[in-house]
């Protein structure tokens, strides 16, 4: 049922940026930063969503999905490759017995603009070509006209159009303007039975910022301490340094703590985030910066 | 129905230490009267530790009331010519000292934690540039003196002693010296005698910046040196910050004197939240309002007051932002609470802990591995405390916060003007009208609305009733510093 979302906590953007501050301040170091690096790595949704995609970069990708760097020691593979319902198949062929996932945005994304029905056809055929999750967008058309039952009846369909695929849903929060409706369209996701709630589509700017984040972070600890059910959180869109991923992951460590700092509930939604974490642990372990060049672009 | 609300965080930060061998800490500092640094006529020294691990960092000189006399000579000899000086020409020198300020912030950054406790965090990112700040801002005012009070003709009082308290040493030195020279005053600051490291540091820079000398004289010691200043003759103004104690025994010393003074004492400060606040950055706030500073801080917000419809929630949500604070070495860029500054002050501290829980009051501390040596003080929650209780009465000067709840505005508002003090206060709702009325009716020099400890060298800074008189920062600082003919 859509949950009373008139109780729901408000936030103050002065305050909020003030917490982010202090999370960006953190000096991560040394085998922290190893540490966390590799953990990064480890969350990554490695992304390609593009109109001119095809199966021969479909097909690198995923390779580098397998492989990111052969030759740095203990660098674990990254957790999912996220693609349109088209590539579904061929991704699922090229990373079979990786353990990697296959991702697939589905719902008409990314605007999800289209009719409900069109939506369940989309996810169903995403699922049938083999996806683990599918990324749905959220009507924010009809969220923002204050139409929130519809809002959560659409996800609730979608949910069980994924059968065993896990739900990610993604927010929009650069449409979404206030951090209070991101926390409301938060619970209605998490209620309406999401497993992951996601900042953005990668194609609207802002897309994921911390602020948000950290807004969903504390839309999943009430959740959790409400419901007991721990739902996943990914960012997207925008995190392409170590450095930034750092402080997401600073943020992830003091707000949810140390049960969400896997896989299984943090991903990172990117594309040009790996190479750099690569750069990173290769200097980390050699003490000096190689050129780009050295890190493969699929 | 919490199933299990741990959110501790496992992933342990490396040790990040802000580096400390670009600072210079001489063995033996003198004191700093007349341009020149010169040892203390009686030459005796005290110790001042790095109170985090109790090691001593350098001896210092005790002036005596000889010394206090020569320099407060040196103040009078050099007013004489800087109050003739233009507005203009003592600007430059007060950029100059800002800027030079800036380029050593590092240094002073690192020595105001090495000698304080204070968590290299807040002096890198708060008490240095904020310092820097205060003398840009009365450099500004220095040629503007005839606009900042139109009609009238302002004029420098003459010699003013100073003497600042342990818990912000250069920014409080800022705070006095900046506004004085704008306005054509000589000085004698003394520093505390905890933390005179930073104030000799502004003492070489002040040197360095070719302020005529005897225009600002820095001097040290402890209780007696202060004393001396106040009740030498020759001293024309006080400006004093530190406990509401030694307020009162200044304003009997210069009773019958035609000395004038500001003072800027204690509080107990009320930090307010309502049930339409913004909940977790009240909790945010709640944090900075007693924890900045290891509750050191005369505007703490020691007394918090929730509205009983929400303090369960608040809370629960405080007590596990609790739990991800940071508790160590002070240098560490991590820290987010560093060390208590003086064995006497912990000593106090523990004094009102102890008295807290004979009187029966609940007691909440974070788990947290204290280091082993130095002063150390977890934070520390009272809850289900009310108005009758000591430690809601009295200032605690420490990181330890009571917590009250109340039904209604005007219930609040009695509790939290229910004290002698009347500093400052926090409100957090997101009602716009609820704050005016509550800044209207609160008595406190200061009021924060969604927000706490927030500092600007532009805004005035004071108390009501025993947290003192008189405005220091913005154009209200200035008057402190002037007289007039009419």
């Amino acid at each position: 049922m859509l949950p009373n979302l008139n109780n729901l906590p408000t936030y103050d953007t002065v305050g909020v940026n003030e917490r982010i501050d202090r999370f960006r301040s953190r000096s991560i170091k040394k085998a922290s930063k190893v540490e966390g690096l590799k953990l990064a790595l480890s969350m990554i949704d490695l992304t390609t969503l593009e109109g001119k995609d095809t199966r021969g970069k479909i097909e690198q990708l995923c390779y580098k999905a397998m492989h990111p760097h052969d030759t740095l020691k203990d660098i674990p593979t990254v957790a999912a490759v996220c693609v349109y319902p088209t590539y579904v198949a061929i991704a699922k062929e090229a990373l079979k017995g990786s353990g990697i996932q296959v991702a697939s945005v589905a719902t008409a994304f990314p605007s999800g603009n289209s009719k409900l029905q069109v939506k369940l056809d989309d996810t169903k055929y995403a699922v049938e070509q083999g996806a683990d999750e599918i990324d749905m967008v959220i009507s924010r058309g009809e969220f923002l006209s204050g139409n929130y039952q519809y809002v959560y009846d659409e996800i609730v369909a979608v949910k069980k159009a994924c059968g065993k695929a896990h739900l990610k849903v993604i927010l929009e929060t650069g449409e979404l303007d206030t951090l209070d409706n991101v926390r409301k369209a938060s619970e209605i996701a998490m209620y309406a039975g999401a497993d992951f709630i996601k900042t953005s589509t990668g194609k609207i700017q802002p897309a994921a910022t911390m602020q948000v984040t950290y807004v969903m972070f504390d839309a999943i600890k009430d959740f959790y301490l409400k419901t007991g059910k721990m739902i996943g959180m990914k960012p997207a869109g925008g995190i392409s340094t170590s450095k930034i991923a750092l402080q997401y992951l600073v943020m992830l460590n003091e707000v949810l703590g140390e049960k969400w700092m896997n896989k299984k509930y943090f991903r990172f939604g990117a594309s040009s985030l790996a190479n750099d974490i690569l750069m990173q642990l290769v200097k980390a372990e050699t003490g000096a910066y190689q050129s780009p060049n050295y890190f493969s672009k699929d | 129905m919490s199933k299990n609300n741990n959110f501790k965080a496992t992933w342990t930060y490396a040790d990040a230490p802000e580096s400390t061998d670009h600072i210079q800490i001489k063995k033996q500092y003198e004191l700093f009267i007349d341009g020149r640094f010169v040892k203390p006529i009686k030459g005796k020294y005290f110790d001042t530790i790095n109170p985090s691990n109790q090691e001593k960092i350098a001896s210092v000189a005790e002036a005596t009331s000889e010394d206090v006399d020569v320099a407060v000579k040196a103040a009078n000899k050099a007013f004489k010519s800087w109050s003739k000086l233009s507005g203009k020409e003592r600007g430059k020198y007060i950029y100059r000292i800002a800027r030079l300020i800036q380029e050593r912030a590092r240094e002073f950054a690192v020595i105001e934690t090495l000698d304080g406790g204070k968590p290299i965090r807040e002096s890198r990112d708060i008490d240095i540039p904020l310092a820097a700040n205060h003398f840009f801002y009365y450099a500004g005012w220095a040629d503007k003196l005839e606009y900042a009070f139109p009609n009238r003709k302002p004029k420098p009082i003459g010699v003013a002693g100073q003497i600042i308290p342990w818990n912000f040493p250069l920014l409080m030195a800022a705070w006095k010296i900046a506004p004085a020279l704008a306005t054509g005053n000589t000085v004698v600051l003394k520093p505390a005698e905890t933390t005179p490291l930073t104030a000799l540091k502004l003492a070489e820079i002040i040197k360095e910046s070719g302020l005529p000398k005897g225009v600002v004289n820095i001097i040290t010691g402890a209780g007696e040196t202060g004393a001396s200043i106040v009740n030498h003759p020759n001293v024309d103004k006080i400006a004093f910050t530190g406990s509401t104690g030694v307020g009162k025994f200044i304003q009997k010393a210069i009773a019958g004197t035609s000395k004038k003074v500001t003072l800027e004492l204690g509080g107990k400060g009320a930090n307010i939240i309502f049930e339409d606040a913004a909940i977790d950055q009240a909790v945010e706030g709640i944090v900075n309002a007693i924890f900045f500073n290891q509750g050191h801080v005369c505007c703490a917000g020691s007394r918090l007051f929730v509205q009983e419809s929400v303090a369960n929630l608040v809370i629960e949500k405080l007590k596990r932002r609790l739990e991800t604070l940071i508790i160590g070495n002070p240098l560490d860029k991590n820290t987010d609470i560093g060390a208590i500054n003086s064995t006497k002050q912990l000593k106090t501290i523990n004094k009102y802990i102890k008295i807290g829980l004979d009187e029966g009051c609940e007691i909440y501390q974070p788990e947290c591995n204290l280091p082993k040596n130095g002063n150390w003080c977890p934070p520390t929650l009272f809850l289900n405390v009310s108005q009758s209780h000591r430690i809601v009465q009295e200032e605690i000067f420490g990181p330890v916060l009571t917590v009250q709840t109340f039904r209604t505005i005007d219930e609040v508002i009695e509790k939290a003007n229910n004290t002698p003090y009347g500093l400052s206060a926090g409100v957090w709702t997101q009602k716009g009208a609820k704050i005016f009325n509550l800044t209207q009716k609160l008595k406190a020099g200061i009021i924060w609305a969604n927000t706490f400890n927030k500092f600007d060298p532009a805004s005035p800074f004071g108390g009501y009733k025993e947290s003192g008189f008189g405005r220091e920062g913005g154009l209200h600082g200035l008057k402190s510093y002037v007289k007039f003919d009419d």
